[in-house]
C-alpha cells in the first residue's frame, strides 16, 4: 500500500450537495502551499465524481479517494499551481 | 407569455404532423381486434400489417421480425430477458456498456437476481465504449447476449455497433442494440441480432416501441404465453397509434438527411459559443462522433436545478443529468461513468423544426443565467 500524504488542509463538506463540496475546495485550495493536499471530505456520490473532474479542468491533481468508515469519502487533491 | 424553445427532443419528440393525421384516422378505421376474422378486424389487421412492413422496412429488418410493444422500455426489457432465457444453453452472462439506458442496466439487475451474471464495459470521457474490452468481454464462455446503444441518449456520442457487432458475430453472440435515440434520424447500424426503438422519440406517439429479432436469433419470451405480437410481446395491439408510428418515421425519414444535418449545425453552433460566452463550462461528449440532436455541458459550481429553474422561467426546455434535478439521490450514471463533471449539467436536444433563432436565443439567455446562479452561491 502506498503511503497517503498528510493533507495540509481538510475540508469538511459532509451533508453537502453538490456543487457546495466543489465550491469550498475551489475557494480553499490557494490556502494551502503548491504541492500540498486538501482534503475534501464528502457523502453526496456526486461529489466522487465532481471532484476528480474539477482537478482535471482545473490542472490539479486528484490523489486518490479513501472511504471514510462512516460513510462518504477524503477525496485528496494535490494543489498544482 | 413567450413561447417556450421546446428542447428536450432526445426525451420526446413533438407528434409529427402526418403522425396526427394518421392517429386520428386509425382511431376509426382501427379499432377493431386485429386477430378476428370479421370486416372490421380485417380493416385493423391490414392497418398493423402495413405499419409492420413500412417500419420493417425503415429499419433495415423483415416484417415478420419486427414486434410492436408498449414502449421503449419495455422492447429493451422484453428483448434483453427474451433474448438471454432463449439462450440459457449457451450461457448466462450478459456484457452491456456502461452507458446502456437505465432499461438495459435493470434488465441485467433482473437478470443477475436470477443467478445470471454481468459484465459493465467502461467508456472513455467521451462516453464511448472500450471497444477492444468490449470485444474480450463478448469472447468469454457462457456470453449469451451483448447490448449496445447506437448513441448514447445523454451526451449523444455514438457507440461503435458495426465494430461490436463484428466481434459479436465471430463468437457467436447476439447483439442488442438500442437505437432509442437515432432510429428515423441516422441509418441503422448493420449487424444487429435484436433492435429496440420508440416511436414517441421519432414523432410517433408516446405508447409505441419497437422490437425486431432477427430471424435465426434465439428468443424466449419470459412472460407468460400470448399469441399476439409472433409470442413476444403479450397484449393487444395498439393499432392507431402503431400506425401513427410508421406514419412519423416515414414522414422523418424523408426528410431526415437535410434537417439532421441542420440541426447537427445547430449543435456545433452550441458547443462552441458556450464554451467562449460562459467561464468554467466543460462541453461533454464527441464533438463530431455523436448523434445530430444531442448536446449535454455542465458549468462548474452550479446547482443544476436552479439552471433548469432558471431556464424554464426564460422559456427554455431542457434537461439535465444532475442528481438533484432526477428523482435519485445519484448523478447520472452516463456522467459518472466518463468521470465528467455531473452537477450543472443541461442536456439540450434539439427536436425537427427547431429554428436558428430560439437556438440564438438560448444562448444569448445562458451566460447571464449561469453568472446570477454562481454570484447567489457566492461563487466569484
Amino acid at each position: 500500500m502506498t503511503e497517503v500524504t498528510q493533507p495540509a488542509l481538510t475540508i469538511d463538506a459532509l451533508g453537502k450537495k453538490c456543487p457546495i463540496p466543489i465550491i469550498m475546495l475551489a475557494e480553499q485550495i490557494n490556502y494551502v502551499p503548491l504541492n500540498a493536499v486538501v482534503a475534501v471530505l464528502a457523502d453526496d456520490p456526486a461529489a466522487y465524481t465532481d471532484v476528480p473532474a474539477w482537478c482535471r479542468l482545473k490542472s490539479h491533481r486528484h490523489v486518490g479517494s479513501y472511504e471514510l468508515p462512516e460513510g462518504g469519502w477524503a477525496i485528496h487533491v494535490r494543489r498544482n499551481y | 407569455m413567450y413561447p417556450v424553445a421546446y428542447f428536450d427532443a432526445a426525451s420526446s419528440e413533438p407528434l409529427h404532423p402526418q403522425a396526427r393525421e394518421a392517429l386520428l384516422a386509425a382511431i376509426d378505421a382501427g379499432w377493431a381486434d386485429p386477430a378476428r376474422l370479421y370486416g372490421a378486424a380485417r380493416r385493423a389487421h391490414l392497418l398493423l400489417e402495413q405499419a409492420r412492413t413500412d417500419v420493417a422496412e425503415a429499419l433495415g429488418a423483415r416484417p415478420d421480425e419486427v414486434s410492436f410493444t408498449a414502449s421503449g422500455t419495455q422492447a429493451v426489457h422484453l428483448g434483453v430477458l427474451g433474448t438471454l432465457h432463449g439462450r440459457r444453453r449457451a450461457g448466462r452472462h450478459l456484457v452491456t456498456s456502461a452507458v446502456e439506458h437505465s432499461s438495459v442496466l435493470h434488465a441485467g439487475q433482473v437478470h443477475e437476481r436470477e443467478g445470471g451474471t454481468v459484465e459493465t464495459v467502461g467508456v472513455d470521457l467521451s462516453g464511448r465504449v472500450d471497444l477492444a474490452r468490449f470485444a474480450e468481454a463478448v469472447a468469454a464462455p457462457g456470453t449469451a447476449l451483448a447490448c449496445l446503444q447506437t448513441a448514447n441518449h445523454e451526451v449523444g456520442t455514438t457507440q461503435p455497433v458495426a465494430e461490436a457487432a463484428g466481434a459479436c458475430r465471430a463468437h457467436g453472440v447476439p447483439l442488442l442494440v438500442d437505437a432509442a435515440q437515432t432510429a428515423g434520424r441516422m441509418p441503422i447500424p448493420p449487424g444487429w441480432s435484436v433492435l429496440a426503438a420508440s416511436a414517441h422519440k421519432w414523432g410517433g406517439p408516446a405508447g409505441v416501441g419497437v422490437l425486431a429479432v432477427r430471424k435465426g436469433t434465439r428468443f424466449r419470451s419470459f412472460l407468460p404465453e400470448d399469441e399476439r405480437e409472433r409470442r413476444r410481446v403479450p397484449g393487444f395491439e395498439n393499432v392507431p397509434a402503431v400506425v401513427a408510428a410508421a406514419a412519423a418515421l416515414r414522414a422523418v425519414r424523408a426528410e431526415a438527411e437535410r434537417e439532421q444535418a441542420r440541426l447537427s449545425a445547430l449543435v456545433d453552433r452550441i458547443r462552441t459559443r458556450v464554451k467562449e460566452t460562459v467561464p468554467d463550462v466543460e462541453v461533454i461528449g464527441d464533438p463530431v462522433g455523436r448523434a445530430p440532436h444531442i448536446v449535454t455541458f455542465s458549468c462548474l459550481y452550479v446547482d443544476g436545478e436552479a439552471l433548469l429553474t432558471e431556464l424554464d422561467k426564460a422559456g427554455f426546455a431542457v434537461s439535465s443529468g444532475s442528481s438533484c434535478t432526477a428523482s435519485t439521490l445519484r448523478p447520472s450514471h452516463v456522467l459518472e461513468a466518463m468521470g465528467v463533471l455531473t452537477h450543472g449539467n443541461v442536456r439540450v436536444s434539439l427536436p425537427r423544426g427547431t429554428r436558428a433563432d430560439e437556438v440564438d436565443a438560448f444562448l444569448a439567455a445562458l451566460p447571464d443565467l449561469v453568472r446570477r446562479i454562481r454570484q447567489d452561491a457566492g461563487v466569484a
